[in-house]
């Protein structure tokens, strides 16, 4: 494996080999003290942030570090790209300097991809951290994580995305993971925040949230991002809060066993009752710890091994 | 004159170095071995023993029982992942994790004793005692393995060891264990042959 | 002037081989076998199919402004090589061809090349900004002569506007020309809406945004009973909205770019933004309708949209690059691996959609004319056995970005004629 680009294309067998290995780092990292492997040693990882991300940053510089990598976060907003240098520029700069791995967050759909492309003759890794409305793949192998851990296998389980799926990579990467996975996705969503060519994912389609909930062995609350009020997307913020919202009275109707999942940041009382957020099966901050392993394992299967040097 | 014979499958045979009594026998043995070494009884402290996976793991604990057997004492025993630690990962694909389980009592302060199937170029072991490092601060750290082939390339020595087997270099000494192959017994295979599959 | 003598030649690629000899920049004879006069410049042309000279009713020639990518001498030059006798410069260069001065500078530039007819085409609203009619009267009566006007680049999506400009335009017997995208539906859009787009993430390009300024413009032009016409059609709605106005009536016509014959969505998967176009690329469903639309009538034309980009617009982020393909060189290969060969059209309708019907919508007295002695010598020489591979860099165009790059295309212009004189020959400009 090169490059994790996106999670559409990962095959059953990748998919579960990195979430094992998470596991794996997980379980050696245990109750240490040192908090430290020295895995990739002497390697160089750059993460390049064009849409600012403290916790997505965070977390990957994290599992760099933690797997003893040399990490430097570049970021948009003070670099030679404020002055107007190109993203390709600016990534062939970094490989020339040195880089083993960039790790890449921009607001166009397919930056990841055209990096990989501009990076070929390097020997250079490409991670996407999430690429417009396109995908966010550690994203998805983390909540995958999460789910395995409560849920144990994840063949047949009935998962639920709530909310703006147009305009979320969280939700495409989720889809393409979680069915790839064995589960079944349900999306329930306003009409006006599906994506017309819906009917062609592996999915089903429901505007009732209520009438789903009981069957779902988890739901994935999507954040609404306030700009989408002002595209007319739905009437105001009320309506939406009162019709997809994930309420206390909601959240009753999942099963016990039930657990709710939120890729973060939350607007608490919009998508998602302040009380549900901190019940105890809400992982939101589960996800955010396996975010770490996750990455680490995403590092280890694309920087420690044969092949990793472009081969 | 050695008589080349056959196996089914038309590989030169391969030998069995340790039937499944001797292997019983020989870990019989080394436990008496670490009891007398580290003094194992009611007022000392009993050593930790970290198995090496995959083999040393049940290796590691097949030896704790045999020590607790003879002398009493439970001695606590783990297993301790090496693969983070190797240093020649980039030369194969991707390995798969292993696992990592401390005893609860821990290893600080105590004598560990780490435990492998087979003692080779030493490698391994210098990845062990890394991750070790990692772990805790042990009063001393000591090596049991079942078989030492030889052929070291790093300062390390056994200090318990099942059986000396002088091997050839591009010869292969197997562990059988029940736990993971069905059966116990430790196999010599020759090098492989020129025009053989 | 000296002459020309094609020998061998099937006019329209019907009928028996002939020769044709043009002299004074006419069609001096045609006969089954003509002895080439001295100092005459003889093509042996055994097997090629001779046609008028193609007329491009829509392409970018990037000057004023842009000439880093395209000038009018460097795009005439691709036009020529592509078989082209004439083409309709639009109107959005920097500044706006929205005034005399402007249009007479393009109209001077193409007469300078000397290689094609270019004929400047008037912005509809001052700046292409869609709040005040330009001053169509005023190029009309300039030396550019301009009877088309467009907006092309934006919609004229204001319908006040769009019927002002329908019915001031018929006293200056010129034609609307709409670039049909209504800008509310299309905020931010990226590519096709559709699968594509849903699965890569790009914001998506309703078919509906284009399809209902058609709907609205076709009711308009009836009104006015004014001439319209509607560029690049990208949707098999748009066909059908064509076919109904054209039923009751209306005096509309309309033109399809060969990208949208030959390419669609599914060549997005990579990113890479050399397929970026406005409209976008569409789905097979769509250009196949297009294509059936073609062959029937109800589109009239092909048009390239020929849209030169500077390499840093184009070797980008899918959302940072400018949308647009170069087309003068490759569209009559392209019209014939997409219509030809399928047998969709012939060489005769060829000669209709390429030179015919753009000269009578544009109404052009000289192009589009019968092969026949008398008429004009303004014609085209196709191989339609050839086979050549397109390479963006061989191309005479500055800027490169061919979505067809490393394509093996069939059938090849090998001469082009103007009033007599050849304006490209084997692949050279004259």
């Amino acid at each position: 494996m090169k490059h994790l680009l996106a999670a559409e294309g990962l095959d059953r067998d990748t998919a579960t080999e990195l979430l094992d290995t998470a596991a794996g780092l997980k379980q050696t990292l245990l109750g240490r003290e040192v908090r430290k492997l020295p895995t990739l040693r002497g390697r160089t990882v750059i993460t390049m942030f064009y849409e600012s991300s403290t916790r997505t940053r965070v977390s990957f510089e994290l599992a760099g570090k933690w797997m003893s990598a040399d990490v430097i976060n570049v970021s948009a907003g003070g670099s030679s790209v404020g002055k107007g240098e190109s993203l390709r520029d600016t990534a062939l700069t970094l490989t020339a300097a040195g880089a083993d791995c960039v790790i890449i967050r921009h607001p166009a759909s397919g930056a990841a991809h055209r990096l990989a492309h501009w990076l070929s003759d390097t020997p250079a890794a490409v991670v996407n951290a999430g690429d417009g409305m396109h995908e966010h793949p550690t994203q998805a192998l983390l909540d995958a994580a999460t789910l395995r851990e409560r849920l144990g296998s994840l063949d047949g389980r009935r998962i639920g995305i709530v909310g703006d799926v147009l305009h979320s990579r969280v939700a495409r990467s989720n889809v393409h993971l979680l069915t790839c996975l064995g589960a079944e996705v349900v999306i329930v969503s306003p009409p006006t925040l599906l994506p017309s060519g819906i009917d062609s994912w592996p999915v089903t389609v429901s505007h009732e949230i209520d009438a789903e909930l009981p069957s779902l062995d988890a739901v994935m609350m999507l954040r609404v991002q306030a700009e989408r009020m002002h595209g007319g997307f739905f009437p105001s913020a009320r309506e939406y809060a009162i019709s997809y919202g994930l309420s206390e009275a909601r959240a009753a109707l999942l099963p016990e066993h039930a657990v709710i999942l939120h890729p973060g940041p939350m607007l608490r009382g919009m998508e998602i009752a302040s009380r549900v957020a901190d019940a105890p099966n809400a992982l939101v901050t589960d996800q955010v710890a396996n975010g770490v392993h996750v990455r680490m394992a995403v590092l280890y299967h694309l920087l420690a091994s044969e092949g990793a040097d472009g081969v | 004159m050695a008589s080349r014979s056959r196996d089914a499958t038309g590989n030169a045979a391969e030998r069995e170095l340790l039937s499944a009594g001797d292997v019983a026998r020989t870990v019989a043995r080394m436990a008496h071995q670490v009891i007398e070494k580290t003094a194992v009884g009611a007022e000392t402290e009993p050593p930790v023993l970290l198995g090496i996976p995959t083999r040393g793991a049940p290796l590691a604990a097949r030896l704790a029982e045999r020590i607790s057997e003879f002398s009493g004492v439970t001695v606590p025993h783990g297993s301790l992942d090496i693969t983070l630690y190797r240093d020649d990962l980039r030369h194969r694909p991707t390995r798969p994790l292993e696992h990592t389980r401390m005893p609860s009592s821990g290893i600080d302060d105590k004598i560990v004793i780490l435990v492998d199937d087979v003692l080779f170029s030493g490698r391994s072991i210098r990845a062990a005692l890394d991750a070790l490092r990692d772990q805790g601060r042990p009063k001393a750290v000591q090596l049991a393995v079942l078989v030492d082939r030889g052929h070291r390339e790093l300062p390390i020595r056994a200090d318990y060891v099942g059986k000396n087997v002088p091997t050839a270099r591009s010869e292969d000494v197997s562990v059988l264990l029940s736990e993971i192959d069905g059966r116990d017994a430790v196999l010599l295979r020759p090098a492989a042959e020129e025009g053989q599959s | 002037m000296s002459e020309t003598l094609l020998k061998g030649v099937r006019s329209y690629g019907d009928g028996d081989p002939v020769d044709v000899l043009a002299a004074n920049g006419v069609i001096a004879e045609i006969a089954a076998s003509i002895t080439p006069p001295d100092g005459a410049e003889v093509i042996d042309a055994a097997g090629q199919v001779l046609l008028p000279g193609f007329v491009d009713l829509h392409t970018h020639l990037r000057e004023p402004g842009r000439e880093d990518t395209e000038t009018v001498a460097t795009g005439s030059a691709a036009a020529a090589l592509g078989g082209y006798t004439a083409v309709f410069a639009m109107a959005n260069t920097d500044p706006v061809a929205d005034t005399a001065v402007v249009v007479e500078h393009v109209r001077r530039a193409g007469e300078a090349a000397g290689l094609v007819d270019v004929h400047p085409v008037g912005a509809v609203t001052v700046g292409l900004a869609g709040e005040k009619l330009a001053e169509l009267g005023t190029m009309a009566e300039s030396a550019a002569r301009v009877r088309m006007f467009s907006d092309d680049g934006h919609c004229v999506h204001d319908p006040l506007i769009m019927r002002r400009a329908l019915e001031y335009s018929r006293a200056l017997g010129a034609v609307i020309a709409q670039h049909a995208e209504e800008p509310r539906l299309t905020v931010g859009a990226q590519a096709h809406e559709g699968t594509q787009a849903a699965r890569l993430g790009l914001s998506g390009w309703p078919a509906s945004a284009e399809e209902s300024i058609v709907a609205r413009d076709c009711i308009l032009a009836a009104h006015a009973a004014a001439r319209l016409h509607i560029c690049h059609v990208s949707t098999s709605g748009t066909v059908d909205v064509l076919r109904w106005a054209k039923d009751r009536g209306t005096q509309v016509s309309a033109e399809v770019t060969p990208h949208h014959l030959l390419l669609t969505d599914d060549r997005l998967a990579g990113y890479d933004p050399v397929n970026k176009v406005n409209p976008p690329l569409r789905t097979g469903t769509d250009a196949k309708a297009l294509a059936e639309a073609l062959a029937e009538g109800v589109l009239d034309c092909v048009a390239t949209d020929h849209a030169p980009h500077a390499d840093q617009d184009k070797d980008c982020e899918w959302q940072a690059a400018r949308p647009g393909m170069l087309g003068l060189q490759t569209a009559l290969s392209i019209v014939a691996e997409t219509m030809v060969r399928p047998g969709l059209l012939t060489w005769r309708d060829v000669a209709r959609v390429m030179s015919e019907r753009p000269a009578e919508i544009a109404r052009l007295p000289d192009q589009g004319r019968p092969i026949a002695e008398g008429e004009p010598a303004t014609l085209t020489l196709v191989d339609p056995e050839a086979r050549w591979t397109v390479r963006g860099a061989e191309l005479a165009s500055i800027a490169a970005n061919t979505p067809y790059e490393g394509m093996e295309l069939p059938a090849r212009v090998t001469a082009t004629l103007l009033r007599g004189r050849i304006t490209a020959r084997d692949g050279r400009i004259r």
